[in-house]
């Protein structure tokens, strides 16, 4: 149960780094107003940075993930959130199993 | 007091609403805090380690990417580095839903602390009919923080017990969350651009350049295709 000392200050620094990310958005929303072209970017912001983040996942791993994925997009418009977890999940290990 | 009393109640429908919505996104979390921490005890970290990490950072992603990295002695600028591009989406992410909350400035300054993708995606899609209360987000943000602190402590004390996690397809868990929430956005012709543009440069930059550049230039595709996607048609108010 030990804490060395370079560990903590790596974790204190990366603490500090992630806090100032979530609170810079503060500083800038208050002086947008924004319509048009420029509302439709910034609605776009949501489904834009999630898929970024899992695009590897769905698209780099490999047939199983992909497939995957693509049956998950299928649930998610007919389904409950934690289903479409589950099918997904589900599709995944099977496809893993038989690909 | 009874002044107070519709306050309240509305509270406690927000809080139980926040609870509600948070509840997928928090299983989902499970196993992969569980595996954090046993990967994370591999790399030489203690499980106070751990705990103090997912306690002051909160953020999966930049966790495991830093883990990925992880040298003794720690190469503190580095990951502060790493660790910035990974959660420089977050700027954006409050930003967006800054004007959404309905709380002040040193209650967001307080709540931002725990914007996390999850508790961030389902407040978007809350404030599409409803303005996002201090209950709602204090509801979500207290469990998925407290499932996640805990997850990956036990993960790291348990360590090498629970064997590959890709067996039950727990690595998969948070993707299929992803489409699940990226689904609620709906499917206009504006979003199905933004989605396609996103996952397409992402998946291109991940392969070429190398992570966590994808989020970024994945994130900045989607939203210029939006902006093309929209037309000069949409700028009448």
């Amino acid at each position: 149960m030990s804490i060395d000392a370079t560990n903590l200050l790596a974790i204190l620094a990366m603490a500090l780094v992630t806090y100032a990310t979530r609170i810079a958005g503060l500083f800038v929303a208050d002086r947008l107003a924004l319509t048009g072209r420029a509302k439709a970017a910034f609605d776009a912001i949501p489904p834009a940075v999630l898929v970024a983040v899992i695009a590897p996942t769905a698209l780099n791993s490999g047939w199983p993930e992909a497939i995957a994925a693509a049956i998950a997009a299928v649930a998610a418009f007919r389904l409950p959130l934690l289903a479409t977890v589950a099918v997904g999940v589900a599709a995944v290990v099977l496809l893993r199993g038989i690909m | 007091m009874d002044q107070a009393n519709p306050y309240i109640a509305s509270a406690r429908r927000d809080a139980r609403a926040g609870l509600r919505d948070i509840a997928p996104a928090a299983i989902a979390a499970v196993p992969i805090g569980l595996l954090f921490g046993a990967v994370a005890v591999t790399k030489g970290l203690s499980p106070a380690e751990v705990a103090l990490m997912s306690a002051l950072v909160f953020a999966g992603g930049a966790q495991f990417a830093a883990i990925e990295t992880w040298t003794s002695p720690a190469p503190v600028l580095a990951l502060a580095f790493g660790t910035f591009l990974i959660n420089v989406r977050h700027v954006l992410m409050g930003a967006s839903l800054s004007p959404k909350a309905d709380l002040s400035r040193g209650g967001k300054l307080a709540a931002f602390f725990f914007l996390t993708d999850e508790s961030w995606a389902l407040a978007e899609r809350r404030a599409l009919d409803r303005p996002v209360t201090g209950a709602y987000w204090a509801a979500m943000a207290a469990v998925l923080y407290f499932n996640w602190v805990v997850s990956t402590t036990l993960g790291a004390v348990l360590g090498s017990l629970l064997g590959d996690p890709a067996r039950f397809g727990a690595d998969f868990a948070f993707t299929a969350l992803f489409i699940g929430l990226v689904a609620s956005f709906g499917r206009s012709r504006v979003t199905l651009v933004t989605v396609a543009a996103s996952a397409a440069v992402a998946a291109l930059v991940h392969r070429f350049v190398g992570a966590p550049w994808h989020v970024a230039s994945g994130a900045l595709a989607g939203i210029a295709a939006a902006y093309l996607a929209a037309g000069e048609g949409s700028s009448r108010p």
